[in-house]
């Protein structure tokens, strides 16, 4: 045998890497944040009300979800030491040390570029573009510059969440329109006060890690303004899909209802400052918000699998 | 000599983490091609019915 030989089988899995099972890598690919993506591009497919074929539809779905899993995987990656440092994160598979940070960059580059390439040959080429482009945005954008540098990150970071119901739009229709661009906006509103309520109550945790988040860098009391604001805006914009006649009576119900409990809770965040019940309060708006904005696309998807005609257009 | 000679050899749940990993890595390449070949018939449509013997 060969020392080249003897090397390798005398070489442990440790210093390969190899250490991670299945699941670790299910993990790097953020199984949760991808169902939200795989459900927000769903609405964004049906939406658009094309003659798309259901099997392409499903390859488009499976496109995206690998994509956000890409994505995911770029995250963890490059946020191995600042994830070592906090709470919620500390035992994803990199900071773990049960996959390698290269493994983890190959894993992501691979399904990136596998994604991309699989929307573009067998969908098309607009919707494969959005997808490389908000994968870009991710993991170069958001992750690598933003999310350590400006307590901005998250409200610039937050487009790339909100592309996929464009991409499943442009998925359907080969087109990005100003119908699609409304699903963008009320995700990329949703985003800031979705993070900065968790940010408050996990604070101490972004603060270790020195990620500049609001309530760290302007404080707890500017947070609280900055998500009531967002919340006043984002309200009037998911009302943008029925004046642009995407939605129908029974969304404009739904997300009327919903709008006003959404401002009530940030109202609740804006107005309790102090002790427990202050941090309830950011505890019980997170929460509210995940439903929020579930409820606000599933009630899309429920118009067009109930066939409720659509308001004629309005405006654009 | 090479510094990783001391380090100890694959255990046997080392392969079985690579095993499992190989087995899913051929589930995930079989329905690629799964995913390929319904794709190009779905496309191809009534078509290929419709040409020039």
């Amino acid at each position: 045998m060969s020392d080249i030989q003897a090397d390798i089988s005398d070489t442990s899995a440790a210093a390969l890497g190899g250490e991670g099972t299945v699941k670790d890598y299910w993990t790097l690919l953020k199984p949760r944040v991808m169902s939200l993506v795989i459900f927000t591009a769903l609405a964004g497919l049906v939406a658009a009300s094309s003659d798309i074929h259901p099997w392409l539809a499903l390859v488009a779905l499976l496109a995206i979800a690998v994509g956000a899993g890409a994505s995911g995987a770029l995250n963890m990656w490059y946020d191995a030491d600042i994830d070592a440092l906090m709470a919620r994160t500390a035992n994803r598979p990199v900071p773990r040390g049960a996959i390698l940070p290269g493994e983890a960059l190959g894993f992501g580059l691979a399904l990136a570029a596998g994604s991309v390439l699989v929307l573009g040959l067998l969908v098309n080429i607009v919707a494969a573009a959005l997808l490389a482009f908000t994968i870009f945005f991710y993991a170069v954008i958001y992750t690598m510059w933003l999310k350590r540098s400006t307590p901005q990150n998250i409200v610039i970071g937050g487009a790339a969440g909100a592309f996929p119901p464009m991409i499943g739009w442009a998925a359907a229709t080969g087109s990005v329109t100003l119908a699609s661009i409304a699903l963008f906006l009320i995700i990329f509103m949703w985003t800031p006060p979705h993070f900065w309520a968790l940010a408050l109550f996990r604070e101490g945790d972004y603060a270790r890690a020195g990620v500049p988040m609001l309530p760290n860098v302007a404080g707890a009391d500017e947070t609280r303004r900055q998500i009531l604001l967002y919340s006043l805006i984002l309200v009037p914009i998911t009302f943008l899909p029925s004046l642009l006649g995407t939605t129908g009576l029974v969304y404009t119900i739904v997300t009327a209802l919903l709008g006003a409990a959404f401002l009530w809770h940030a109202f609740d965040v804006f107005r309790l400052r102090a002790g427990e019940p202050a941090r309830r309060a950011c505890r019980r708006l997170f929460g509210f918000s995940i439903l929020y904005l579930f409820a606000i696309f599933a009630a899309i998807i429920a118009e067009r699998i109930l066939g409720i005609v659509p308001f004629t257009q309005v405006i654009g | 000599m090479s510094p990783v000679k001391d380090k100890k050899p694959f255990s046997p749940a080392d392969m079985s983490r690579r095993r499992k990993r190989s087995l899913a890595l051929a589930l995930v390449l079989a329905g690629l091609v799964v995913l390929f070949f319904v794709t190009t018939i779905v496309r191809l449509g009534g078509d290929v019915a419709l040409r020039n013997l």
